[in-house]
């Protein structure tokens, strides 16, 4: 169906779901925009709302070619409603319904799982552009600001995405869902977001990089695990958003390489050989080495929270249910209704961290954590590249599973970043080595100034490789709106 | 045989609670710690309880009222974050025996009423202070709390999943005090009582879910000002201080289970216990002052502690012993000055808790499902509270005439105000007004018998005991009625006897120890929740229950 990957603008609403013709959706989505727009004005401080910022609008659902770049306000950005195409006769994946026609309509036995799941995901979308929403005022250059705003608008979107779900299919409890996706914000005493990695502070550009490679991945296995529901229309909007996410990862993992690059060039420029150096390096105006592995320690863990307990009911049953998949659900090799196997999930026993059957299906959780540390580390192999071929001895590494947890059976002991359990005095002693202290964090400050004119990056990160949709290194990709 | 369950806590070293005195105010914080389950095979996550979490807090709730009377308001929140309480913990009800899940419903049910009523009969008022989750048995606990507060955050709601989520009931009073207490609409109770997230925000308040919502932000201060004022609008005497409760001495052999007052005498082969009380042997304090240097060593306080202590032990870790039978031996007329000085006391705070504690043990002996006899012998003291005893159990025997080889005083029952209005039933009538309940006439003319000393063929005029006795059939009938009645289906018992002692009106607390019991009782027998495809077991693994769909 050619029709549905093309996006109509016909309405206030871009949209590939035929919202022209689904009156009461529409008129629904359209009360709860105002609300929205109200949101995000109130977001972002205004020079950046009134600046052209060179981003690519969805126009599209057709992987071969779904974006148009051009500059618009933000406030202007056609936030739409985009479906991945449909499957023809799509079945159920997995779970007990495994094989039957995929749902197209909600089914009421799981409404509720259903709506949970959505708003839990439609909570941390809004969540993350509140907690980044300063760090225009600080951006190391244009390329930079761009790629910033480009993520806010698409998780804008996102919301939108969700929003759409719930006022379509989950009636009047639905439409108070979306409004409340509204009313919580981040790190709010009134209403905080559902999550706690979404209640941080995002401060300076290291945590936005370290965020959106870390916790946006975390994000992306989500979508990856709800892209396999039997529930067409979260499939289908959850497929297309992954396509948008990817570049979330890539402005993290790109960031934080350019973060090491200028860190590596400015060493050896200046002959500093050991990377441990640390207050040597930090005067030349990049962030030192052991900094950046305690950012990543930090973001890193806090992500590993967001994947919830080990063993869970509700993974379980939404995996049974057919609602929630796993990564990559079509390449397992297994019967994917988990009913006689196992999975190994670690636990504590007498102190000691050890390894445990359990049932496969409560397990999901353990499961897609797993397969997103795999996932998580191929970024850091090429940041250490770099490093190795710039002539450094040093490697940044993830820490141990049982480091820094808040949540999950690891919550209940301390561990060092190589997984001994160790006291809380020796966690006291440590912990400055392994997480960024009061200090690292002004030391980082200090260095956020804006650099605002196109081609120059600020001294702590290097250029791009290449710009943004082939655009030349010193391309205007904001232009500021300096009121 | 396993350690038995033991009701007499530790109130040094609760596990599961942490209680902060400031001057009129407790604050009482739910902090479950998660393997600090009664049994193998189950955490308590999320603030789930199970038996153990409630003993402590069945503890607290009485210590509260005998150790801190200053107390006039309690604040009830969760000591985690984002979790209330999520209710009875799942997997210990999956993994229990029947007989288990139904005692711990009964003494969780009790815990509730005994904080509820705190309000009215001591004027201590419980403020529930709910900020995240609070599903099921932890609603529950909300419910039964005075005044219900809900944080306005947008997540944090109140619920009832039970239904939709595991094919049983709230049955810890959930389903009868939305309805009878808070007065919600039965279509809007029906709507709230089938969707697993429960009711948020502003809704909750329309609904009367809760009584206030309340702005995040200022939630703390919020709860801290209603009991502040609370506390100052309580008409509730000051009392400078308590008295302390010492942990109950006791003595478990083989057959037999003693206290200081009691001795519970079992007989194994014929299923059945016999709890010997004895009377007083001192004179009864000269006063209310005298009382409370005596402390939890009073007479009529050790002796309600140690009755409450032998009907729960017995209920829990004697399940086969299905009839109960209660001799007393002693001084009638010195029993009924200890009594008296508490009645002429009752405006002291101490008079009226120890009388309201008697009140609710008594009510445990009510609902307590088992076969329930007296036996009124030579040198027995059925005097006031202990004839109410009397009109709690199913049948009564009483001797008539002097026995051969007995030269104890003669078999009377002394009758005093006791028996006739501070210790109503769940159903708010005394326990002669129901038993009278077709003839209130005969409660006029056992009333005019108050203080006297009531014999045999004068009890059984008046209706007083079932069945009177001479030395010639004693022995035999007794022998006969007891080995019949070990002879009967349990549950048959079980059933016949809770329905023929709750006569009259129903109340909200008859409607949860019979109707919403029983119902939950049924759906805990039932393969939909409790079969191996059952909501219950499966709850955890993932797979649904699978229903057998027909109605029944």
């Amino acid at each position: 169906m050619a029709s549905t990957l093309d996006v109509s603008y016909d309405t206030r609403i871009p949209n590939n779901v035929g919202l022209g013709q689904d009156r009461k959706v529409l008129k629904a989505l359209e009360k709860w925009h105002p609300g929205y727009i109200d949101w995000w004005n109130k977001l972002i401080p205004q020079n950046f709302q009134n600046s052209m910022v060179y981003l690519r609008t969805a126009v599209s659902v057709d992987p071969k070619g779904w974006t148009k770049f051009d500059y618009v306000k933000m406030p202007e950005y056609r936030w739409g409603v985009l479906l991945a195409p449909q499957v023809e006769e799509r079945t159920i994946p997995f779970g007990e319904h495994k094989g039957k026609p995929a749902w197209q309509e909600v089914p009421g036995e799981y409404r509720n799982m259903l709506k949970r799941l959505i708003v839990i995901q439609g909570d941390t979308e809004p969540g993350s552009v509140e907690q980044q929403r300063f760090l225009g005022l600080t951006a190391p250059s244009l390329y930079d600001l761009r790629n910033l705003f480009q993520v806010n608008v698409e998780e804008g979107r996102h919301l939108w995405a969700m929003v759409y779900l719930l006022q379509k299919y989950f009636g009047k409890d639905g439409r108070e869902e979306a409004d409340d996706l509204l009313r919580r914000s981040s790190g709010s005493d009134e209403a905080p977001r559902m999550l706690g990695a979404f209640n941080e502070e995002t401060p300076d550009w290291l945590s936005f990089f370290m965020f959106t490679y870390f916790t946006d991945r975390d994000g992306k296995m989500q979508l990856e695990s709800l892209a396999q529901s039997g529930f067409d229309p979260l499939s289908r909007t959850c497929r297309f958003m992954i396509t948008e996410e990817a570049h979330h990862m890539f402005v993290g993992e790109t960031g934080v390489g350019r973060v090491v690059q200028a860190t590596l060039d400015a060493m050896n420029k200046a002959g500093i050989s050991d990377p441990n150096d640390i207050a040597n390096v930090r005067d030349l105006g990049v962030i030192d080495l052991p900094t950046i592995q305690k950012k990543l320690n930090l973001h890193y863990t806090l992500s590993l929270d967001l994947f919830g307990q080990e063993v869970s009911t509700n993974a379980a049953n939404a995996f049974n249910a057919g609602i929630k998949g796993r990564f990559m659900e079509h390449r397992i090799k297994d019967d994917h209704q988990l009913t006689n196997d196992s999975y190994t999930v670690k636990n504590i026993a007498d102190g000691k961290i050890v390894e445990e059957e359990v049932p496969a299906l409560t397990a999901v959780n353990m499961r897609l954590r797993d397969d997103y540390i795999r996932d998580a580390s191929g970024g850091v192999g090429r940041w250490n590249k770099a490093i190795k071929k710039a002539g450094f001895d040093f490697q940044l590494t993830v820490p141990h599973e049982a480091f820094h947890r808040q949540i999950g059976v690891f919550a209940s002991i301390k561990a060092d970043p190589n997984g001994n359990i160790i006291t809380n005095d020796q966690w006291e002693a440590g912990k400055n080595e392994w997480l960024p202290t009061l200090e690292d964090g002004t030391f980082i400050q200090s260095l956020m100034k804006p650099c605002y004119e196109p081609g120059q990056y600020a001294s702590w990160i290097a250029a791009p490789k290449v710009g943004i949709d082939n655009k030349p290194g010193d391309f205007e990709f904001v232009k500021l709106h300096m009121a | 045989m396993s350690a038995p369950i033991d009701f007499r806590v530790d109130a040094t070293a609760y596990r599961h609670w942490q209680v902060e005195y400031d001057g009129a105010v407790a604050t009482l914080s739910m902090n479950v710690d998660e393997s600090g389950g009664l049994f193998e095979g189950y955490e308590l996550k999320l603030n789930s309880y199970d038996l153990g979490v409630d003993i402590e807090l069945n503890d607290i709730v009485q210590r509260m009222r005998f150790e801190h009377p200053e107390v006039k308001v309690v604040v009830l929140r969760s000591g985690k974050d984002n979790v209330f309480c999520a209710g009875a913990n799942i997997r210990m009800l999956g993994g229990a025996e029947h007989s288990h899940k139904v005692n711990f419903c009964k003494f969780t049910n009790e815990t509730r009423n005994a904080f509820e009523a705190a309000a009215v009969d001591s004027g201590q008022q419980y403020i529930a202070a709910v900020k995240g989750a609070c599903a099921g048995g932890g609603y529950e606990l909300a419910l039964a709390c005075n005044y219900i507060m809900l944080t306005d955050d947008s997540t944090s709601a109140v619920g009832l999943p039970e239904v939709p989520l595991l094919a049983v009931l709230p049955g810890t009073g959930g389903l009868t005090r939305i309805t009878d207490k808070r007065k919600v609409r039965r279509d809007l109770a029906d709507i709230f009582c089938s969707i697993e997230e429960g009711v948020k925000g502003q809704r909750a308040k329309d609904w009367k879910l809760v009584d206030e919502v309340v702005s995040n932000s200022t939630f703390d201060e919020t709860v801290r000002e209603r009991a502040t004022i609370f506390a100052s609008s309580s008409n509730k005497p000051d009392v400078e201080s308590g008295i302390r409760l010492k942990k109950l001495e006791r003595n478990i052999t083989e057959n037999n289970v003693s206290w200081s007052t009691i001795n519970v005498e079992i007989d194994r082969a014929g299923r059945k216990a016999t709890f010997h009380l004895k009377g007083p042997t001192e004179a009864a304090p000269s006063s209310m002052e005298t009382f409370q240097a005596q402390s939890d060593q009073a007479y009529l306080l050790r002796l309600c502690r140690e009755l409450e202590d032998a009907i729960l032990h017995m209920r829990f870790n004697e399940m086969d012993i299905g009839l109960w039978v209660f001799s007393t031996q002693g001084d009638a007329k010195l029993l009924a000055e200890h009594e008296s000085l508490l009645s002429e006391n009752a405006e002291h705070w101490l008079a009226n808790e120890v009388r309201q504690y008697w009140k609710r043990t008594l009510k445990r002996l009510d609902v307590t499902s088992r076969s329930l006899v007296a036996l009124v012998e030579h040198g027995s003291c059925y005097a006031g509270i202990l004839a109410e005893i009397l009109f709690a159990v199913d049948r009564t025997y009483m001797m008539e005439d002097e026995f051969e080889d007995d030269d104890r005083s003669l078999a009377t029952i002394t009758l005093t105000d006791a028996n006739f209005g501070p210790f109503p039933m769940a159903n708010e009538l005394t326990r002669l007004q129901t038993r009278f309940i077709g003839e209130p006439e005969l409660v006029e003319s056992a009333s005019a018998h108050k203080g006297a000393q009531i014999d045999a063929a004068k009890a059984h005029e008046l209706g007083l005991v079932t069945i009177i006795l001479d030395d010639i059939d004693w022995e035999d009938e007794i022998r006969i009625f007891m080995e019949e009645r070990a002879s009967f289906s349990p549950d048959a018992l079980t059933g016949m006897e809770a329905n023929l002692r709750f006569a009259g009106p129903e109340t909200m607390e008859t409607r949860i120890f019979g109707r919403l019991t029983a119902w939950q009782n049924w759906i805990f027998n039932r393969p939909n929740a409790v079969g191996s495809e059952g909501a219950l077991q499966r709850y955890g693994t993932g797979v649904r229950g699978n229903f057998d769909f027909e109605r029944v």
